[in-house]
């Protein structure tokens, strides 16, 4: 094999018949080899291709093209049939005056606001039983085993265990409140009202947190021991450390986790359904649900794909900036 | 490590609050499964006042329950074992080789997790629907058609982890079993698999969890032969009134394997995340 492989096609893990000569004695002609070598790795990627391809590249550009028609039930059986509309369904959807786009941006705000309580303090949490299970004591191993239960429950079995207990009449949290602290003078609605935006950040929170403890718990484990015996040395002390060493070490860890929960959250569909149903009260009104019904309950299929059009070009958007002043900060640590 | 008073305390405080937190919702599941039915119609107490098991025979009855399982599982079990062998062949292309579009494989797959599932749950249904009608192959309403949307749920995180645990894994052993006569398919079965155990164990985790819990598509995609527990469970609920006692028996049943499950395997998702996502 010559010793001036093609720029990028030559695999990085060179074949062993190229740098050992010798070793093996394959016979193998050489273009054979290289060729496969070439189209080796697409081979290996072929099926996720296929598959993202499949349910998510194209049917996003085809929830595109459907948010400039006027696609309702009954062009379901023959969606080509249904008019265009250009730019008609964006129209309706940021005209914020009217009662369509009042209302998207209304929910765009509740899941704002829904977003950074529950990613707030999913992290807050999550980085504060890390950094204090950090050290062992007894009884850890299974108070960590605990603390992982919320994430392992599947989500609607976890959600509806809070509906229940937030049930005006029967559930927990009233009779906590009213019965036994008496801190409410009757007994608040939750699921409906105003309190279903907090009940709504109460569950959300309970469940992912232990998500954000799972991921500062695996970054943990890459701080070495000796950084902390360095600095108890230098005569610092457990804040000390916490903020000077544990915290500026967890800081990649942070970042990647801070993303993800953004996008999870922001997404989040199945809380909501599973507490509210098909349509949350107006305080709790969360994107996803609000495109869903505009979908699936009146049937206005051209709107509810503007909207989600219009929901990915703000992740995206937020992604993009978030990425670039991450990226900057870690630059040089990168390279 | 001598830690000060402050720190011990401030430990203690705030772990028992969190177990508390933790523990309550998981006590009103199993307490409340136990309860009668006007038990769990009148105040919450937090005592029951007599424990019985009829909850636990009625939830079979009220919904088909046992059928409902079955979907999930086939489901789950199907999505996870399809999903984990596509990324781990893909994530060794990414790992070990270098070729034109790496990259732009790599962020297409990893930005697919930012889509709202609500932006492709619209045209899939229409594609599903349309597919049904002119080949006559049915995927809407059908499990195949949850199969095949469940495994691409888990596929870019999978991928993405399984990238970082490849890396770890030094490129030299691969290399001494090509050295031995392993074609790549070979090298990849006989050592980065078996050395990636912990890694592709974690990935199969995170994948069932996700098919088992997915809640959004099962609602839409299934009809009443093919519904998973995460709308059936919904049946328990009639017009006047809701069998919480069942629903939370119900709950029970359904979480105990994954949880079983996740706690005993949790381990090797802490290891998979250090080696994958989080370096």
């Amino acid at each position: 094999m010559t010793a001036t492989a093609p720029p990028r096609s030559a695999p990085e893990a060179g074949p062993p018949s190229g740098k050992k000569p010798a070793a093996g004695g394959r016979l193998r002609p050489r273009i054979p080899v290289r060729l496969r070598q070439l189209g080796l790795p697409y081979l290996l990627l072929f099926p996720a291709l296929i598959l993202e391809l499949l349910i998510h590249l194209i049917p996003m550009v085809f929830g595109i093209i459907i948010s400039f028609k006027g696609l309702t039930q009954f062009f379901i059986r023959d969606w080509g049939s249904a008019p265009w509309s250009g730019l008609d369904n964006y129209r309706l959807a940021v005209k914020f005056n009217q009662p369509v786009g009042e209302a998207l941006l209304h929910s765009f705000w509740v899941t704002c606001g829904f977003t950074i309580l529950s990613v707030g303090f999913c992290w807050l949490i999550g980085t504060a039983a890390a950094i204090l299970m950090q050290d062992a004591f007894r009884g850890r191993a299974l108070m960590r085993a605990v603390f992982l239960v919320p994430y392992a429950l599947p989500v609607y079995t976890a959600v509806i265990t809070w509906t229940f207990m937030f049930q005006q009449d029967t559930g927990l949290v009233n009779h906590v409140l009213h019965d036994q602290l008496h801190l409410t003078s009757d007994k608040p609605f939750w699921l409906i009202g105003p309190n279903s935006f907090w009940a709504l950040v109460i569950v959300s929170v309970w469940k992912g947190w232990p998500f954000a403890f799972l991921c500062l718990m695996a970054g943990l484990q890459n701080i070495p021991r000796e950084l902390y015996e360095a600095a108890a040395m230098d005569g610092a002390g457990v804040w000390q450390q916490i903020r000077k060493i544990t915290m500026p070490s967890l800081r990649p860890v942070n970042q990647v986790l801070i993303l993800v929960l953004f996008l999870w959250t922001f997404n989040d569909f199945n809380t909501p359904y599973v507490m509210f149903g098909q349509s949350a009260p107006h305080a709790a009104d969360l994107i996803s649900i609000h495109i869903y019904q505009s979908s699936f309950i009146t049937w206005n299929f051209g709107s509810g794909s503007a909207m989600s059009v219009l929901l990915l070009l703000f992740l995206l958007l937020v992604t993009a900036v978030y990425l670039l002043l991450t990226s900057r900060k870690r630059g040089d640590a990168d390279a | 490590m001598a830690s000060p008073k402050s720190f011990l305390w401030t430990r203690r405080i705030v772990l028992t609050l969190l177990l508390l937190f933790v523990l309550v919702p998981v006590y009103v599941m199993l307490s409340s499964s136990l309860k009668k039915l006007q038990d769990v119609q009148g105040s919450f107490k937090w005592i029951p006042s007599g424990l019985t098991i009829r909850p636990y025979i009625d939830i079979w009855s009220t919904v088909p329950l046992a059928h409902y399982f079955m979907n999930s599982l086939i489901v789950s079990v199907s999505a996870t074992l399809l999903s984990v062998a596509v990324a781990i062949f893909a994530a060794y292309g990414v790992s070990r080789y270098r070729f034109p579009g790496r990259r732009f494989f790599t962020i297409t797959v990893l930005s697919t997790q930012m889509f709202p599932g609500i932006l492709f749950l619209l045209p899939l249904f229409i594609i599903f629907v349309n597919i049904g009608n002119s080949t006559g192959i049915q995927l809407y309403g059908s499990r195949l058609g949850l199969i095949i949307t469940y495994l691409t749920f888990s596929l870019p995180f999978s991928i993405w982890m399984l990238v970082g645990y490849f890396d770890s894994i030094p490129r030299d052993l691969d290399e001494a079993a090509k050295v031995d006569g392993c074609g790549p398919f070979g090298a990849l079965f006989r050592v980065v698999v078996p050395a990636a155990i912990p890694g592709i164990i974690a990935v199969c985790v995170y994948a069932f969890m996700t098919a088992w819990g997915e809640v959004l598509f099962a609602s839409i995609m299934t009809n009443d032969s093919t519904r998973t527990l995460a709308v059936g469970l919904r049946g328990y609920a009639t017009q006047n009134d809701v069998y919480w006692n069942q629903v939370m028996a119900a709950s029970l049943v359904v979480s105990v394997p994954v949880v079983a499950g996740f706690l005993l395997l949790q381990r090797y998702l802490v290891a998979g995340l250090t080696a994958g996502a989080v370096k």
